[in-house]
């Protein structure tokens, strides 16, 4: 007789060594569970506060005002010609989004041990979920800024259409860090203090309050090796109409590439052993 | 011949102990260890250093399991039972062997895993649905059964934390029941809700078990749960296969290997981030031995801990229960009185005198439950089997007669005799 089940698929489990490869066709069939926990991270994010959703929009709003006040007023910091805060504003765009899916992704994992030690799932979703949470709160800042945009009255040039494609940039960079500290957070728990002193010195050796043009031209290689510093240039460039500076946005965008497979490779090296010493 | 649902050869899976924790015991020490210690522990948590202890969970494990068939796998506190379902659930990784599973596994070692206590009972439903391996239109598909089975329509749209600990229960295993895994893997999940709901749910494991040709793996305690549940039972001792059979066979087996463990083997290891966790434990009794335990005999329990940080607190709960499982009496001192030591103190003793017992003869079983003021760190089920022997408690040379009731009584009879007239 033949098999009961003859389509029935094998798992066969046995020690590994090394590194291993990402299962993209796990990955896959899984998506569906990706969805559900990226709709937990929006969905809780903002319960049993008064204004809600309110707080995607005061958030950047806030980080505007203060910035353009300190920076932009008292500091006299250069914006290139265009009013401080859609300067400010335009910089806050993907670095808002990376700190926060950094952050949350870093913590994703010791967060929640009961999903590394009471089931099996794809793991990487757990850090993943909370980078495609930030992502709505990233459309709502556009959507902020766009009405910041018509108050200063500054119309974008053609150079918006690279937006879609630096945004994605911005995500592999968070999703790559946020892996890669998820990971290492299992195994040391002191990144948990490490992430918010690393996530406040990455804004400040990120163009996020100053101009790259500030930046004297033969060490712009050295900011451009930050994946930010490409795509927040990127972003100004896109929305303020001012011609892009490919040199530093085709090295930081090899860094965010690379700094993804760092992130899932490392990811996927550790990931044997969290369940063991989460 | 169709091929085993489950085959695992030499399956082993070893973990490394490391001593942490060397007290400083003078200034110089404390000095040296704040210095060099991140540096140690470096090395400890890269899974570097050499001079951490082996231990080997499972070692040697090797069993087929035929598609359809329900196995109860049964086994003392670190026989190896979770480590052998969570290596099964590909949770945690072998460190030698392999295992073959054929077909979709699902697993269930906690029960509401992903659970969000902000979100909707519906929502979590989904949620957890899916973090257990189901397909959107697979939970869609089931939706309703689910909410019947939980028995909370009403409060679907409730945030769960506001749920009892009974409606939660019912919700999460509601899910789970309704998984539609050609291997399903469950771990002691029925030792939660109230028993009727545990009736229910063991009847919905029943279901699922025979009706429908499904291979199941079983770790349960209850004993009488996995007779009912399984046919064919695996008996682990010290992370090996012990004995393979026929479920009564094993269940027996299980229940008669126990008599020495009531001289006090219990040598568990510290539970992860437990403050306080039991080392050894011991019941002793009257007989002439003080381990023999008869019918009858004054009970004492005791149970060494270690705590750090020191505690002056200990706090011990027990459960007693019969062999089939049902418990029969608890006592803590989380509730009775028992003062503070004068201070406190890294390891110790806790003794409960239980007096004199009026246990029938027969298989016991003591779990153990220590912790600090709040809550339990350190749970061992079942850690003490033992055996209680027939013995003529009242010195007329008989004994109370067996299988009437769980204990005999040691109440004074007297009779008086009423004056009858007879010629009314």
């Amino acid at each position: 007789m033949s098999s009961l089940f003859p389509h029935l698929h094998e798992t066969i489990l046995r020690p590994r060594r090394g590194w291993i490869a990402v299962d993209w066709r796990e990955l896959w069939e899984h998506r569906e569970l990706l969805g559900f926990l990226v709709m937990r991270d929006i969905k809780v994010r903002y319960k049993q506060t008064v204004l809600g959703a309110a707080w995607a929009i005061l958030q950047p709003l806030f980080a505007m005002l203060i910035f353009t006040l300190i920076f932009g007023r008292f500091a006299k910091i250069p914006s290139e010609d265009a009013p401080y805060a859609v300067f400010v504003y335009a910089g806050l765009l993907p670095w808002t989004f990376f700190s926060t899916a950094v952050t949350q992704a870093g913590q994703a994992l010791v967060s929640q041990q009961s999903l590394l030690t009471k089931i099996y799932l794809p793991r990487m979703f757990v850090p993943a979920a909370p980078v495609g949470g930030a992502l709505v709160d990233l459309a709502i800042s556009f959507g902020v800024f766009a009405i910041v945009m018509a108050v200063y009255q500054q119309v974008p040039g053609w150079g918006v259409v690279m937006v879609p494609l630096l945004v994605l940039l911005t995500i592999a960079a968070a999703l790559g860090m946020g892996l890669l500290l998820a990971a290492l957070t299992v195994t040391y728990r002191d990144f948990r203090y490490v992430i918010p002193f690393m996530i406040q010195a990455w804004m400040y050796i990120s163009p996020v309050i100053y101009p790259v043009s500030l930046v004297p031209a033969e060490y712009r290689w050295a900011l451009a090796l930050n994946p930010l510093a490409g795509v927040i240039d990127g972003f100004r460039a896109a929305f303020l109409n001012r011609p892009f500076d490919w040199p530093t946005l085709s090295i930081s965008a090899a860094v965010s590439v690379a700094l993804l497979l760092v992130g899932m490779f490392y990811f996927r090296k550790t990931e044997r052993r969290f369940a063991d010493i989460a | 011949m169709s091929k085993p649902a489950i085959s695992v050869e030499n399956l082993g899976k070893m973990y490394r102990l490391s001593h942490q924790g060397r007290r400083a015991d003078s200034f110089r020490e404390a000095i040296t260890n704040t210095v060099l210690g991140p540096l140690r522990r470096l090395r400890q948590l890269s899974g570097r250093e050499e001079t951490m202890e082996e231990f080997w969970a499972l070692k040697d494990v090797s069993f087929e399991v035929q598609p359809g068939e329900v196995v109860g796998i049964i086994g003392r506190n670190g026989a190896g039972k979770s480590t052998l379902l969570k290596v099964l659930s590909r949770i945690v990784e072998p460190t030698e062997g392999r295992a073959v599973l054929r077909g979709r596994v699902a697993s269930l070692l906690e029960v509401g895993t992903g659970f969000h206590p902000e979100l909707s009972g519906r929502e979590n439903i989904y949620l957890n649905g899916s973090i257990l391996g189901m397909k959107k239109r697979e939970i869609d598909a089931k939706f309703d059964e689910i909410v019947a089975f939980s028995e909370v329509e009403k409060f679907l749209d409730t945030p769960v934390k506001r749920y009892s600990s009974g409606m939660y229960v019912r919700l999460a295993f509601a899910v789970a029941a309704h998984l539609d895994p050609e291997i399903l893997i469950v771990d002691e999940v029925l030792a939660v809700g109230d028993a009727e709901f545990q009736k229910k749910c063991l009847g919905k494991m029943k279901q699922v078990a025979t009706g429908t040709g499904r291979t199941v793996l079983f770790v349960s305690h209850n004993m009488a749960a996995v007779s009912t549940l399984c046919g064919t039972g695996v008996m682990l001792e010290r992370g090996q296969v012990l004995a393979t059979g026929p479920v009564t066979e094993i269940v027996d087996r299980y229940l008669s290997s126990g008599r020495s463990e009531v001289e006090g083997k219990v040598t568990p290891s510290r539970p992860h981030g437990a403050s306080i966790w039991i080392t050894r434990a011991e019941l002793t009794g009257g007989g002439p031995d003080g381990t023999s335990l008869r019918m009858g005999d004054e009970l004492t329990l005791r149970v060494h801990f270690e705590a750090d940080p020191a505690t002056a607190r200990p706090r011990l709960g027990w459960v007693l229960s019969d062999a089939s499982g049902s418990r029969l009496l608890c006592a803590n001192n989380r509730y009775s009185p028992n003062p503070p030591l004068p201070e406190p103190a890294s390891e110790g003793t806790v003794e409960c005198r239980l007096g004199m017992v009026p246990l029938m003869a027969g298989r016991y079983q003591l779990s153990l439950y220590l912790g600090d003021e709040v809550r339990d760190t350190h749970v061992l089920l079942d850690a003490l089997n033992f055996e209680i022997a027939p013995h003529d408690v009242w010195g007329e040379g008989k004994t109370p007669p067996q299988g009437v009731s769980a204990m005999w009584w040691p109440s004074k009879f007297s009779v008086d005799a009423t004056e009858t007239s007879i010629g009314l």
